[in-house]
């Protein structure tokens, strides 16, 4: 519980939009939410999880949080899952079957796209979900709109008896503005009523229900043609009329307040006729979307006339800037040009001090000429970056064992001076890399395994999973074995290695010996993230006075705490010029890990009040 | 037309407080009635990364976004980052701006250069200017982590309302968990007011 939680019918608070969504579920009387966190959809499960009256739980991957919903619909309850844009890949298979069924109690996907691309691996435009499972889609636009249409959402899945995705952006999902909060409509649950013909999708039953489906899209195509959702703001300057949605209608009406705009709250199924309308009361419609030309494809298949993706981008968010720019050739706009951005340093998000990680990425980085190393999604990403640059592969969650077993099978023929080495967290683990490492064992690949445990899912900030011993509410929670778990999956116990990864030069060693062993081993490191509260820090260090010798091998730790005090060169005894840079530490941000003290050549690095 | 919106952006680095500086102004604005919208783009991970903030505000506000070049208000927590969001700025509006410098890895380990002069070369880019020794002030007040209330002061005289709505936010938000930080944070707010109060000795 905390001040939204416990805020009062009537109170005007400022929110975020996840936060909105989070308390209109609670209002709209919602009983089961669940979700694995994802950027930028983390923070509606987070606020939920405070609420009194439902169960809101962390899911171990997107899929199992859709079947959860599923289940509870299927109850009789109102049920809500969340995710991001990506997570609704995983969750495809149940998505794409259970619309044919519908559903029972109200059935919310909250769906966060990350537009712009702040933190994800690709841009995809989850409105599609929406034509292909034949889904209806709500675009809020702020945080206020997402409360709202939210508890829409819940009503129009019950009337229809259909799942509603509602479609987020990172301009929704993390845009703080104000939103008129109400008390909680206690829905109880209807219980489940057996009905075998609809709810066990064999494929008799499901042949029989797919003309619903259409039939199911055409109503709801009514209901957007009628839904006070869809409006049409009026404007003075009818040259150029918008069709927009979410929050590229609000840019559009910043960027042009005189223009006609017709902004889609309930954007699928789109309603033509009324778009129709619209457009022949001005010269030229201009479809501003985020980020793929959905309503534009469509309203062109309907004849319609209209602008849109020739003018604006493909890709990245339809701000008023890229509006203005974009319709210029329309407008004759003559855009002022601004002050050139300076040419400074970029400033790339780095690991943090003293961050587990840091150690393993050191070692790999060492040994990164005669390994191929498989990547995965999470912090431990940053490993491509500087001054590790230890990641050759990254493609989705878990993909780092699979990838790494197509690598091994096809080097060890063409090029078997390489061995595959494949890096993964424990949350990534336990969404999908247990399937991978079984799929490893199983066709005898020869590959090394990190399984970096930190004890959190940390990108996200930090939340927990079954392998952290605690569920979302911060209670005890039974808490996975990780070396168990691998064992049972048929990695052989010798070959599964517990390792410390502030004991830098052991863990560098048993990587080595690994990697040049055949098999599949496992090496599962087991400090805790050190922004959790399972981090204990240990003494600063420093570095001792005029000690440093300027060798800068701490530096490819890649610790920010470390950090250049001056440069230099000296010729070494065969003639040759080297770089130095001396050193400090920032006794403030470290953490005393040590990482940095096993790779100082003069053994300078010292905790703080030795000397 | 209605009134104008108000835009502050507030820039840095991961860890340095940028986020929470923001909330206090969005919370202030929204206190005294007006529509607000506050957005952030924080890097992929949790620290080190380059953190903006945009804290909109008025009678109604559209875009969550500040458009290039229609900024009010520039708060930069780190010179070089102050710089590099010159171009937010609009005509005649002000940059409050510490002198901190924070090299991130790329730049300790000899990849890129940190600006020679980042301070002169803010003069360039911004006429109306306050540049002050932020971390200085916070140090000497005892806590590093001063420095977001520092900030806030400077910015407290450049605002559409009242220096004393926004010292009284900051004053319950930042000594609520802490009171024995009340008087450190009092302290912090006036000195950030005095190194950019109109006239005030450029650092």
């Amino acid at each position: 519980m905390n001040a939204i939680t416990i805020a009062p019918a009537g109170s005007r608070l400022l929110l975020s939009g996840n936060e909105a969504v989070a308390r209109a579920a609670w209002e709209a009387g919602c009983l089961i939410a669940s979700a694995y966190p994802g950027t930028p959809s983390t923070e509606i499960l987070e606020s939920l999880a405070r609420y009194p009256d439902l169960h809101a739980e962390w899911a171990v991957n997107e899929k199992v949080a859709l079947e959860v919903a599923i289940g509870a619909s299927l109850a009789g309850a109102r049920a809500l899952c969340a995710m991001k844009h990506v997570g609704v890949n995983v969750a495809a298979d149940p998505l794409m079957s259970q619309t044919l069924p519908g559903c029972r109690g109200g059935l919310v996907l909250c769906v966060a796209d990350d537009v712009g691309l702040s933190s994800s691996q690709n841009e995809q435009d989850s409105r599609y979900w929406g034509r292909f499972a034949h889904l209806p889609v709500f675009e809020p636009a702020d945080a206020a709109e997402a409360h709202a249409f939210l508890k829409d959402a819940f009503d129009l899945s019950e009337r229809f008896s259909v799942p509603v995705i509602l479609r987020l952006t990172t301009r929704v999902c993390h845009v703080k503005s104000l939103v008129e909060v109400t008390d909680r409509v206690a829905v109880p649950a209807t219980g489940f009523v057996r009905d075998t013909s609809r709810w066990v999708l064999v494929p008799g039953n499901a042949k029989r229900l797919l003309p619903g489906l259409f039939e199911r899209e055409e109503r709801l195509r009514a209901e957007a043609a009628v839904s006070p959702l869809n409006v049409e703001l009026p404007g003075t300057d009818r040259r150029i009329g918008f069709i927009s949605s979410g929050p590229a209608a609000v840019n559009a009406r910043e960027a042009f307040p005189e223009a006609p705009l017709f902004k889609l709250g309930l954007s699928h199924p789109l309603p033509i006729e009324r778009l129709r309308a619209f457009a022949a009361t001005v010269d030229t419609v201009v479809v501003a979307e985020e980020v793929e030309p959905l309503i534009e494809q469509e309203l062109k298949a309907a004849g319609i006339t209209v602008r849109g993706k020739d003018l604006l981008p493909r890709f990245g968010e339809m701000s008023v800037d890229v509006l203005r720019a974009g319709l210029a050739p329309l407008t004759g706009e003559d855009i002022a040009s601004l002050p050139t951005a300076p040419d400074l340093f970029p400033r790339p998000p780095t690991m943090c001090a003293g961050c587990p990680h840091l150690s393993p990425f050191y070692a790999l980085s060492k040994l990164s000429r005669n390994i191929v190393i498989s990547g995965d999604i999470g912090c431990y990403t940053l490993g491509v970056g500087h001054p590790w640059n230890a990641m050759d592969t990254c493609v989705s969650m878990g993909a780092s064992l699979s990838v790494a077993n197509g690598l091994e099978k096809v080097l060890a023929e063409a090029d078997p001076s390489k061995r595959v080495v494949a890096v993964i967290g424990d949350s990534t683990f336990l969404h999908m890399g247990m399937q991978g490492l079984l799929n490893l064992v199983y066709n005898r690949a020869n590959v090394t395994v990190l399984l970096l445990d930190n004890r959190a899912v940390g990108m996200t900030g930090g939340q927990d999973h079954p392998g952290t011993g605690r569920d979302i509410q911060g209670k005890e929670a039974p808490r996975v074995n990780f070396p168990k778990l691998v064992e049972a999956l048929g990695v052989a116990p010798e070959r599964i290695k517990h390792h410390d990864p502030y004991d830098l030069p052991g863990l560098f060693k048993s990587i080595r010996s690994e990697v040049e062993t055949d098999g599949v081993s496992v090496i599962i490191t087991d400090r805790p993230c050190v922004l959790t509260d399972w981090s204990m820090p240990a003494k600063a260090l420093y570095v001792a006075e005029d000690a440093c010798t300027g060798c800068g091998n701490c530096l490819a730790v890649g610790c920010p705490a470390i950090v250049v005090t001056r440069r230099g060169q000296k010729t070494a005894n065969n003639g040759q010029i080297k770089d130095l840079a001396f050193v400090k530490v920032e006794s403030e941000f470290c953490t005393g890990c040590n990482a940095c003290v096993g790779v100082c050549g003069p053994k300078c690095i010292i905790p703080v009040g030795s000397k | 037309m209605s009134q104008p919106t108000f835009n502050i952006l507030l820039c840095g680095i991961g860890g340095q407080g940028v986020m929470t500086a923001a909330e206090v102004l969005a919370q202030v604005a929204a206190t005294q009635g007006l529509d607000v919208k506050k957005t952030e783009v924080a890097g992929m991970a949790q620290r080190g990364g380059v953190v903006t903030s945009h804290v909109r505000f008025g009678e109604k506000v559209l875009a969550a976004a500040i458009p290039p070049g229609q900024a009010d208000v520039l708060l930069g927590f780190e010179v070089a980052e102050a710089l590099r969001w010159t171009p937010m700025l609009k005509p005649g509006g002000i940059a409050l701006v510490n002198t901190m410098r924070i090299a991130p890895p790329v730049v300790s380990g000899g990849l890129f250069p940190y600006p020679a002069d980042p301070e002169g070369d803010l003069r360039a880019r911004a006429s109306l200017l306050h540049m002050f020794d932020a971390e200085g002030i916070a140090r000497s007040l005892g806590n590093l982590r001063l420095i977001n209330t520092v900030m806030l002061g400077a910015a407290a005289d450049h605002l559409p309302f009242g220096a004393d709505l926004l010292r009284q936010a900051v004053m319950d938000r930042f000594t609520a968990r802490k009171p024995a930080l009340a008087e450190a944070n009092a302290q912090a707010f006036e000195a950030g007011r005095a190194a950019s109060a109109t006239g005030a000795e450029a650092a």
